[in-house]
């Protein structure tokens, strides 16, 4: 018996061994490479786009980011408008979201009764899904008109002193003002949703030895909660950030497409993200297209140090909270 | 009587302090309530003008003639199907490769790499991403296979795919992670091999978690329209099932219709802003509760 099953094993094993190692080395290669494709995207994200932006570049060279024009007819193309239309939107969109972002994750992790926490997680998680074109679209006919009329005249009452602020035309409804209205909701899902993920995670302990110094919860959000998790917040608020530089549907719905930037953000203005999306029909020459995707560039750039800031912001807090 | 002299309401400072938690305490939930009430006010402006424009018509016909009344969104919607289907078709085979890659295969350095270039990718403008797109096979044909050289469906579902992409191998990522190493263990003590254990055992278990992240991803992908502006944007009026062909969307009607003068048009921009969003939270919901589900379950096996 013995000597009938030691060749029938010596028959079976080769070649199911064989099947079983070239299965695997073929899988790990296949999804090795997947892998390494998904990698390589980034890569060749940014490659196809510099070399697309390459006429541009050699024709305009670093002014394209100083000169204010954009000229079809006379082929004249500059950006530095439109640069500054992305940062002033996108910064006061978090100014605005950061605040209201940090108090409902505070509202949704330390003060909601648990039966609330869910649902109202939920619905404020449903902003984030409901796409950017129809945010736009409600932007232009219901946002965009209520600001107009009630928001912008009362600010600019009150605030109006200040140029940034002073009052624009007549009840003008695409404003810059509007787009930041609009960038300021898509962003606040994403900020707090991260931000009660880290408030959830700081330890009881930590909580709880607060209020049995008799603190309140106020204060201990304030000297324990928010603390422990800084540097958190911040790369929270940055994460918002990236996603109102790049937002171009909703903002080119509402905010009037227009350069030179006034000097009120009750003006129209524009964005980077914005002209490319403006532009999708209008582009003919070539120069034209490879200005647009150097604006595309620009807006890479900006982004990509937004997010690496937000890192070093992250590593320094960390390391002075070890610290401390 | 003598008037107590000991009260426990709180004076002074510690009055103050009380104060200033319940001023905190009420922002916070004034902050939750405004962004509700912002989505109410939004879905409700989006039903209440969308539905009174939904009928028969618009669903089954084309655009009407300009200026004239009637007609529907029938070629966006099948092409709104096309493109989802390419996008899906592309990116779920490579995101869930990637994932089992990652949490299967990989050394933890290199499953940390792939994590991060696909969040950075997660966090490219979608705009870029379109134009990406475009410089690579709607400007010029691709090189070798000698696809594209114009607008197409198959441009608009690549574009479309990159953004599923991060979304689907993170999620996958997310559900491989869970499965109890037991079960890989139980499988290779049988004998079988690494693939097979990957296949028969380990994708099955954690089929639920991929399919619904990739429905989150296809909820995305489908309101999208940055992507498909350099892509797939300038199409015929008639429906068109052909993927080399450029097609309409939904997104894009949207995009259009809105900064049309046409107050037809308007009225067909909210109602199919209606059926779009009416497709994205339903389906982001269900998704979210199967994902609960699922996470639950698959957490009790361990």
């Amino acid at each position: 018996m013995e000597a009938a099953s030691v060749p029938q094993g010596e028959t079976l094993a080769p070649s199911r061994g064989l099947r079983d190692r070239l299965g695997d080395k073929l899988f790990y290669w296949l999804t090795g490479i997947a892998s390494l494709i998904s990698v390589l995207l980034v890569l060749g994200i940014i490659w196809r786009i510099l070399k697309g932006a390459w006429p541009a570049i050699q024709h305009f060279g670093l002014s394209f980011v100083s000169n204010n024009v954009w000229n079809a007819p006379l082929n004249e193309f500059g950006a530095r408008d439109l640069i500054i239309g992305t940062i002033v939107t996108s910064f006061g969109a978090i100014l605005l979201s950061g605040p209201i972002s940090v108090a409902i994750a505070l509202f949704l992790s330390e003060i909601a009764p648990p039966a609330i926490r869910g649902p109202a997680g939920t619905l404020i998680e449903m902003l984030a899904a409901v796409p950017s074109v129809v945010i736009g679209l409600w932007g232009i006919y219901v946002l965009a008109p209520f600001s107009a009329q009630y928001l912008q005249p009362a600010i600019s009452s009150v605030l109006g002193w200040i140029p940034i602020f002073s009052n624009g035309q007549d009840k003008v409804e695409s404003t810059v003002f509007a787009a930041i209205l609009v960038l300021t909701i898509m962003t606040i899902p994403i900020t707090s949703s991260i931000c009660r993920e880290l408030f959830l995670g700081v330890p009881e302990e930590l909580e709880e030895g607060a209020i049995g110094l008799g603190a309140t919860r106020w204060e201990m959000v304030k000297t324990v909660t928010v603390p422990s998790v800084r540097g958190g917040v911040i790369a929270a608020v940055i994460l918002g950030l990236g996603r109102a530089l790049g937002e171009a549907i909703a903002v080119t719905q509402v905010i009037g497409n227009f350069i030179p930037l006034h000097r009120s953000i009750f003006e129209p203005g524009d964005t980077l993200a914005s002209r490319v999306a403006n532009q999708y029909q209008g582009a003919i020459t070539n120069l034209q297209i490879s200005s647009l995707i150097y604006l595309a560039l620009i807006l890479l750039v900006i982004s990509f140090f937004a997010n690496f800031g937000a890192q070093l912001i992250v590593k320094r807090s960390d390391r002075k909270l070890a610290g401390s | 009587m003598t008037t107590p002299q000991l009260t426990l309401r709180a004076t002074g400072r510690a009055r103050r302090r009380l104060i200033v938690n319940r001023v905190a305490e009420v922002a916070a939930i004034a902050a939750a309530l405004s962004a509700i009430v912002v989505l109410g006010i939004m879905v409700w402006s989006v039903a209440s003008r969308g539905i009174s424009a939904l009928n028969l018509d618009f669903f089954t016909k084309g655009p009407a003639l300009f200026g004239q009344p009637g007609g529907g969104i029938a070629p966006a919607i099948v092409g709104s199907i096309v493109l989802v289907a390419i996008a899906t078709i592309v990116a779920l085979p490579f995101g869930v490769m990637t994932a089992i890659f990652v949490s299967e295969f990989a050394p933890k350095q290199w499953a940390d790499q792939v994590r991060l270039w696909l969040d950075t990718l997660n966090g490219f403008p979608s705009i870029v991403i379109g134009i990406f797109v475009y410089t690579l096979i709607v400007k010029e044909a691709l090189p070798v296979l000698g696809i594209g050289g114009h607008q197409s469906a198959i441009a608009g579902g690549v574009a479309l795919a990159i953004i599923m992409l991060p979304l689907v191998a993170r999620s996958a990522m997310e559900v491989l992670a869970l499965v109890p190493n037991g079960l890989r263990e139980g499988s290779y003590a049988l004998g079988v091999s690494k693939w097979q254990t990957v296949v028969r055992v380990v994708l099955p278990t954690s089929l639920g978690g991929i399919l619904t992240g990739t429905t989150l991803a296809i909820a995305r992908a489908a309101g999208e329209t940055a992507p498909l502006l350099f892509t797939c944007a300038i199409a015929s009026n008639a429906v068109d099932w052909n993927p080399s062909h450029s097609v309409q969307s939904i997104p894009l009607t949207i995009f259009t219709y809105s900064e049309s003068a046409d107050p037809n048009l308007h009225a067909q921009a909210w109602a199919a802003a209606f059926v779009l969003i009416v497709f994205v939270l339903v389906t982001s919901l269900t998704a979210r509760f199967l994902l609960d589900r699922s996470r639950r379950k698959l957490g009790l096996h361990r």
